[in-house]
């Protein structure tokens, strides 16, 4: 059953990815600037800025280049990144777990924060925790993530000195952890490495910190509204009418039937944060693919932005693929409709 | 208080003269503040009931049934206001009682079984599962214990197959099954008091009577009282020892089923007769009952609420105070009875 609707929904995604490889392909080709000038330097005279474009394929046609990309597609070939001379797809793979920790613990923290704010708001609709809601809500939103990061940095590195410089995923007299998920904090704790771990915890506290706040504010308001909204229904009243307690009413009853929108939520949030996470890594220097694919933009290099938006866009498909199975598992509705 | 003091306490009332009620609403007044003036939903309101007995509470929709039903239960509405009067249950101060006694109370010594089944049941929870929610706050019993109760009591309201049903959720049963649910719900723990909100208009027909039947046959093999709210005169009179009319937020009258309906003596109570079929009577020989409910916003609200639908109406109807007359087991509400 549950397998049937992940091959499914994978095939119905197959359209998605396909209009992704077009127009990541035709946008990077819209973009201004010559790669080939760019790598030939300054002083390369036109011969030189010609061979490179042939040795790029940037001398042939729109179509036969797209076919060639298809073609090297098929065969898991991503191209070569020409600022890093290695496979674009070596180079990703390398780096995103760097991204995804990032992000799912943003997302994790920006969840914690955001359920619980949106249920007590929802408690005492109007009292003062509504009111702080709504004043991050307002934040969060006014700021961008790349700004809040810089003020983190500003206020814990810079004036408190609790955090540690905003440099990279580890300190620098720190190893990392032997690769089993590329996750730090994870193969850390399973090599038993401590000090490792809590160096990488330093470490992404604040990236994932200000990549979440900005995640917190639609998250608590989603919440708030749809606990709200649930608080009122008949069966909770029906429910208190029982005498079951409050924390089951509002826990056991109520939240688990709000949380059904929060879910659909938490998957656009989600699709925020891969955005935002770009500059965050930017800004804290962090060795994901955010950073990479703006580094490959600056330079005019094709290859790696293209791998970017391909990988951005399988992520959204898998991402959307769990959170309707999330969904299943919460709402036993939704066998039947599927 | 436990099951052996109020039984004690109800036997107690039962030896001595006159009968002590198991519930007693003295002079309820309720008020809801809205955005648009204030609404005064009951005024004045007046029950008994007794061990054993059962007590339809009739009128049209708005004329305040399920606002007496929630003051009972304590879980109106935040907007709502108790402004004044008693409500003594099992010889226990309702009004005065904290929200940990009540929440105590509620489901135990005093239920109540809700106007949509399936409304009224958590959707994304199994029903075997609410029940055993209900068992495990007031039952009494061990978390291992729990299901197989839960199951018993299903088969108790007459559901078959009930250890499968107890795994099933609320939208993969009927209506009549939810309702049967609802019943086994609010009858889990053998409460003293049991108030039905129009427990079955929402099913059809056929359905009707058979869950009337269970629900009072139940509450009878124990002894409890009931309080049934209906729109339906005809359903209360097949079922219920006495009647309360009520309207615009009065008892306009209350009486013995019989008494009642051979000599109504509010004008109201015998247009709801004319308007109630029964053998023997063509459809057209029903009347319906011209105009609606006054505006319970309104500042001048006359005494007499019914004062404007009224055609024995005299000038004098409109001034304070409402003559309740009470004789025997009777009570009218009008200065002109008939």
């Amino acid at each position: 059953m549950m397998l049937a609707v992940i091959a499914r929904r994978l095939a119905a995604a197959l359209p998605t990815l396909a209009g992704v490889v077009v127009v990541t392909f035709l946008l990077t080709r819209a973009l201004p600037g010559d790669p080939a000038a760019y790598f030939a330097g300054p002083a390369a005279t036109r011969e030189a800025v010609e061979q490179i474009r042939a040795q790029l394929g940037l001398d042939r046609s729109l179509g036969m280049q797209f076919l060639g990309y298809l073609r090297e597609l098929a065969r898991g070939d991503l191209g070569l990144s020409i600022t890093t001379g290695q496979p674009v797809l070596s180079d990703i793979v390398a780096r995103l777990p760097a991204s995804a920790e990032l992000t799912l613990l943003a997302l994790l923290f920006a969840a914690l924060a955001g359920i619980s704010l949106g249920v007590l708001a929802a408690l005492r609709p109007n009292g003062w925790l509504d009111n702080l809601c709504r004043v991050i809500a307002t934040l969060g939103v006014c700021l961008p993530a790349f700004f809040t990061g810089l003020l983190l940095i500003y206020v814990f590195y810079y004036l408190l000195g609790w955090a540690p410089a905003p440099l990279g995923r580890l300190n620098a007299f720190a190893a990392p952890p032997p690769h089993v998920t590329g996750f730090f904090l994870i193969d850390s704790l399973l090599a038993g490495q401590g000090e490792t771990f809590r160096s990488a915890l330093a470490q992404i506290l604040l990236p994932a910190l200000s990549l979440g706040i900005f995640a917190v504010a639609p998250i608590a308001r989603i919440t708030r509204g749809s606990m709200l909204a649930v608080m009122s229904s008949d069966f909770i009243r029906a429910a208190r009418a029982h005498g079951l307690s409050g924390r089951t009413v509002v826990i056991a009853y109520a939240l688990r039937n709000a949380l059904l929108p929060v879910v659909t939520t938490l998957g656009m949030v989600f699709s925020f944060l891969l955005g935002a996470n770009v500059l965050i890594e930017k800004v804290f220097a962090w060795p994901g693919i955010g950073s990479y694919a703006v580094e490959a933009l600056i330079a005019s290099d094709y290859a790696p932005v293209q791998g970017f938006v391909m990988t951005m866009g399988f992520l959204y498909v898998l991402l959307n693929l769990a959170i309707d199975l999330l969904y299943r598992v919460i709402d036993p509705r939704m066998e039947v409709t599927a | 208080m436990n099951d052996v003091a109020a039984a004690t306490l109800v036997q107690a009332a039962a030896r001595a003269a006159p009968r002590v009620p198991v519930l007693e609403v003295a002079d309820l007044s309720v008020e809801f503040r809205t955005r648009s003036g204030t609404v005064r939903a009951l005024d004045g309101v007046s029950l008994q009931v007794h061990r054993g007995e059962c007590l339809g509470v009739v009128g049209e929709s708005g004329s305040g049934k399920s606002v007496t039903a929630y003051a009972v239960m304590r879980l109106l509405d935040p907007a709502a206001r108790i402004t004044g009067g008693r409500i003594t249950f099992g010889g226990m101060d309702m009004l005065g009682a904290g929200d940990a006694d009540l929440a105590d109370l509620r489901g135990r010594e005093l239920s109540m079984i809700f106007q949509n089944p399936r409304a009224s049941l958590n959707p994304i929870r199994p029903v075997g599962t609410q029940i055993a929610d209900v068992l495990l706050r007031h039952g009494g019993v061990t978390r291992a214990q729990a299901p197989a109760r839960a199951a018993a009591l299903l088969a108790e309201v007459g559901i078959p197959d009930p250890e499968r049903r107890a795994r099933a959720y609320p939208f993969e049963l009927s209506g009549g099954m939810c309702q049967r649910v609802g019943i086994a719900l609010a009858l889990a723990c053998r409460p003293a008091l049991l108030i039905a909100d129009e427990p079955t208009t929402g099913l059809d027909v056929t359905t009707q009577a058979v869950i009337m039947d269970l629900v009072l046959g139940l509450a009878r093999a124990r002894g409890m009282a009931t309080v049934l709210i209906t729109h339906d005169l005809g359903l209360a009179t097949e079922y219920c020892d006495s009647i309360a009319v009520m309207h615009a937020g009065h008892v306009v009258e209350t009486a013995p089923t019989a008494a009642l309906f051979a000599t109504p003596r509010h004008p109201y109570t015998a247009r709801l007769i004319g308007a109630t079929p029964r053998p023997g009577l063509a459809l057209g020989d029903l009347a319906s009952i011209a105009g609606s409910l006054p505006d319970l916003r309104r500042e001048d609200l006359p005494a007499c609420r019914f004062l404007d639908r009224c055609e024995r109406a005299r000038p004098d109807c409109a001034a304070a105070p409402l003559p309740r007359r009470t004789e025997a087991a009777r009570m009218v509400a009008c200065r002109y009875p008939l």
